[in-house]
């Protein structure tokens, strides 16, 4: 019996197998979406405990690595709603250290606040097309729409920043 | 166009403030935890949304109060 069927018909140590080849990239797309190590790590076994609750919707004949992504992305889009009703500001991974060093620390903060306080589907959508620079199409798979409405979400997201970074951004704002 | 303006514009700024993340990598073995965790939350019995269930009363006080409608019902399936 090959091992995605073993997987469906609910052996633990064909799940094993496939939570080791795969950990490591559910946890790298997550972090990249959720940006804190530690949350990161929770919702990739999350998104393994949803995987292993769900194993018997997976076909065998199916794309196990795209099917994890999409419940990974799930994951972290219930974790942003969650997250979202917190007013504190997250510590971004990326840090200042990173960022540009022409912008000042205040102007900095704004963009983040603004960023953070985007709902959290076009806050999914805006961190991996705008920040991550993943293809729509990488995206749309994940979140299990299609490009086009990627596309439409990350104007959204844009329309909004445009609006609360007015001050930063007085010629785009005015349009 | 102006849109592509807009969009480069507020990307240049988010890569001011907010750098891609470098360091994805995981730095250790979750399976310990997985099995913990498959130990604390056991699968819930069952699997149906309260949605569907709510769903399936009203039909059946549909069918109940106006059972007029099961023949009409029969002909459409």
């Amino acid at each position: 019996m090959e091992l995605l069927e073993r997987f469906a018909a609910g052996d633990l140590e064909a799940f094993e197998t496939l939570f080791r080849e795969h950990q490591k990239e559910v946890y790298a797309w997550t972090v990249r979406i959720v940006r804190d190590h530690g949350i990161a790590e929770d919702l990739t076994l999350e998104t393994f405990w949803r995987i292993y609750h769900y194993r018997s919707r997976f076909h065998p004949d199916g794309n196990f690595r795209a099917w994890a992504r999409r419940i990974a992305t799930n994951a972290a889009l219930d974790y942003l709603k969650k997250a979202r009703r917190e007013t504190e500001l997250p510590e971004d991974l990326a840090g200042p250290a990173a960022a540009d060093p022409a912008v000042c620390r205040e102007a900095r903060q704004q963009i983040k606040q603004a960023f953070f306080q985007l709902p959290p589907k076009y806050r999914l959508v805006a961190t991996l097309a705008l920040i991550e620079e993943e293809p729509y199409n990488d995206i749309a798979e994940a979140m299990g729409i299609s490009p086009a409405l990627v596309k439409m979400r990350v104007f959204r997201a844009i329309r909004i920043l445009r609006k609360k970074l007015s001050s930063l951004v007085p010629e785009v704002a005015t349009k | 166009m102006n849109n592509e303006k807009d969009s480069k514009e507020i990307k240049a700024l988010l890569s001011a403030a907010i750098a891609p993340i470098k360091d994805t990598a995981l730095r250790r073995d979750l399976w310990p935890q997985m099995l913990c965790k498959l130990d604390e939350q056991p699968l819930p019995v069952s699997q149906i949304p309260w949605f569907d269930w709510a769903l399936a009363a009203v039909f059946s006080a549909a069918l109940f109060f106006f059972p007029g409608t099961i023949p009409a019902l029969l002909y459409h399936l």
